[in-house]
């Protein structure tokens, strides 16, 4: 961005009609639905309905569970992430195309291929029954657990997006330095990639924010323990459309929250 | 997959909701026939709404329909029936509804989407669901309660749900289950997976699944009976067929399939 203000105007400048009205198009497809959300909200009795116990509760348990699973996919997708960024090895490319397999697959076919393996007769989960008395569907953990699932791969890009964007040679000059492999991945790698990192942690957070097929699935739905705000709407649909859109206005309201206040600082980083 | 299944109901839901739809099919009409007379060629396509728990009885149903009206397509949509009688409401083309509550059939009818009265057609027991053989030795309600066993229920918004929390309230007994699923289907798969050792479900929903799956009666569940109704609707786009197809239900052949899967006569 050296070359200033003749080639940024250069480059936003003109802009080809036979772009800009798909452009508009596409915007308004996604964001008319939100609108329709507001439009329709029953803004008289919403201070009541947000207040209401299982509204409050089912609120907090997403915001813990998408916590928690942020960390979980931090704490395993950023070692996973530099692996494929850094590391040459024989089936690379087979387990990148792993890595990324929950982007596509239906949450609801996650929900269950989790149900087969952590499930009470799963193949670690019957291990885990018998041996510790540790059974995963209908816990908060479960939840936790699908919401990782689903969400780990977008860490995992953002994180590799960015370890291939930085630049090796302070690696290697901590390197030649005497710096040994893990103080150059802590002290040099760690920072250098931090916005990548941050980036992807939210969009991890904010996917797990919104996880339902593979939560309902594999988690079950009991207010207080599993029912996250995603479970909450969808049975609120069964008998009260109002409340439906008071509790799908408060999960877009949080998501968009968090995704415009870091996503200016973040995103566009490296 | 009934929950992708539910997640489709709820996208067309929204996108009918935007664009602003009502009443009960704004579609192309493709038979134009003349009202109930039992000569009429009926064709296109019908459009029948039905609660999750008829899937197999109405799919039956809809075959025999066919073959008695050929050049006439008969297409199912199978869900919670609240999340029915919503997109009804927003618009969708149906021709017919079949609901497995009365209270989602009033949703309909309040909103003046339903042709004429809703007549009952069926009614449903809940059973409790357990694995084939009945290991855990379950005999009644009072099993469920037991430690470490482990119970689905419905949730109390869906019809399923309010029927299992009557009947447990009427037999008095405090069942603490693991989950709370959005429709009878998604319990009994639950159980069907081995991650609950019970559910309770649809007598008609425990006979569909026999291959796996023992239904045990209790007498409480007849505290609870769960009346189907059905019903034309105002806009159907194929009216001739829906109602003919209503007939059909009604008839002695249609209460033989229902009853063979399990409901009872009303």
């Amino acid at each position: 961005m050296g070359g200033g203000g003749v080639a940024r105007r250069r480059r936003t400048g003109r802009v080809p009609a036979a772009l800009l009205l798909p452009a508009a198009l596409g915007l308004l497809f996604l964001v008319l639905p939100l609108i329709g959300l507001l439009v329709r909200a029953p803004w008289s009795t919403l201070p009541h309905r947000l207040t209401e116990p299982g509204v409050v509760t089912a609120l907090r348990l997403s915001l813990q569970t998408a916590t928690l699973a942020t960390l979980l996919c931090l704490l395993l997708g950023v070692p996973l992430a530099w692996l494929l960024a850094r590391v040459e090895f024989p089936g690379r490319r087979v387990v990148r195309a792993l890595v990324t397999v929950p982007l596509v697959l239906p949450p609801v076919v996650g929900g269950v291929a989790l149900l087969l393996v952590f499930g009470r007769r799963g193949l670690l989960g019957g291990w885990l029954d018998s041996s510790f008395g540790i059974t995963l569907p209908f816990s908060t953990a479960g939840v936790v657990l699908a919401e990782a699932f689903v969400a780990m791969p977008f860490l995992i890009i953002a994180v590799e997006g960015a370890l291939r964007g930085a630049d090796t040679r302070y690696e290697e000059a901590a390197a030649t330095l005497g710096a040994g492999r893990w103080t150059t991945f802590t002290h040099v790698t760690l920072p250098l990639v931090a916005p990548g990192i941050a980036a992807g942690a939210v969009l991890c957070w904010a996917r797990a924010l919104g996880e339902f097929g593979a939560t309902i699935t594999f988690a079950g739905n009991f207010p207080g323990r599993t029912q996250t705000m995603p479970l909450a709407v969808y049975l609120a649909l069964e008998t009260d459309l109002e409340a439906a859109i008071v509790l799908s206005l408060l999960l877009l309201a949080v998501s968009v929250a968090i995704l415009a206040s870091l996503r200016d600082r973040w995103i566009t980083s490296p | 997959m009934r929950a992708a299944r539910s997640r489709t109901g709820l996208a067309t839901l929204t996108a009918l909701a935007v664009l602003g739809l009502s009443g009960c099919g704004d579609g192309d009409g493709t038979a134009e026939a003349p009202p109930s007379g039992s000569g009429t060629r009926l064709s296109g396509t019908l459009t029948v709404f039905a609660a999750a728990s008829l899937t197999e009885s109405f799919t039956r149903l809809g075959r025999d329909f066919e073959a008695a009206h050929p050049g006439l397509r008969v297409s199912f949509s199978f869900a919670g029936s609240s999340a029915l009688a919503n997109q009804i409401n927003q618009g969708a083309p149906a021709d017919v509804f079949a609901s497995a509550a009365p209270a989602n059939m009033k949703t309909v009818t309040d909103a003046g989407n339903g042709a004429g009265t809703p007549t009952t057609f069926a009614r449903n027991q809940l059973v409790i669901a357990v694995p084939k053989g009945n290991p855990g030795g379950v005999t009644g309600l009072a099993d469920l309660t037991r430690p470490g066993v482990k119970v689905a229920l419905c949730a109390e918004q869906v019809p399923c749900g309010a029927a299992a929390k009557k009947a447990l309230t009427s037999a008095g007994v405090g069942v603490t289950p693991v989950t709370l699923e959005q429709d009878v289907k998604a319990a009994l798969s639950k159980l069907r997976l081995g991650e609950v050792d019970a559910a309770l479900v649809y007598r008609t929903d425990a006979r569909a699944a026999a291959e796996q799956v023992d239904g045990i009666e209790f007498p409480e569940s007849a505290e609870a009976v769960n009346d189907y109704p059905i019903v034309v609707c105002r806009e159907a786009p194929n009216k001739a067929a829906g109602q003919a197809f209503v007939d059909h239900v009604l008839s002695d052949a249609g209460r033989g399939v229902l009853t063979a899967a399990g409901f009872q006569a009303p």
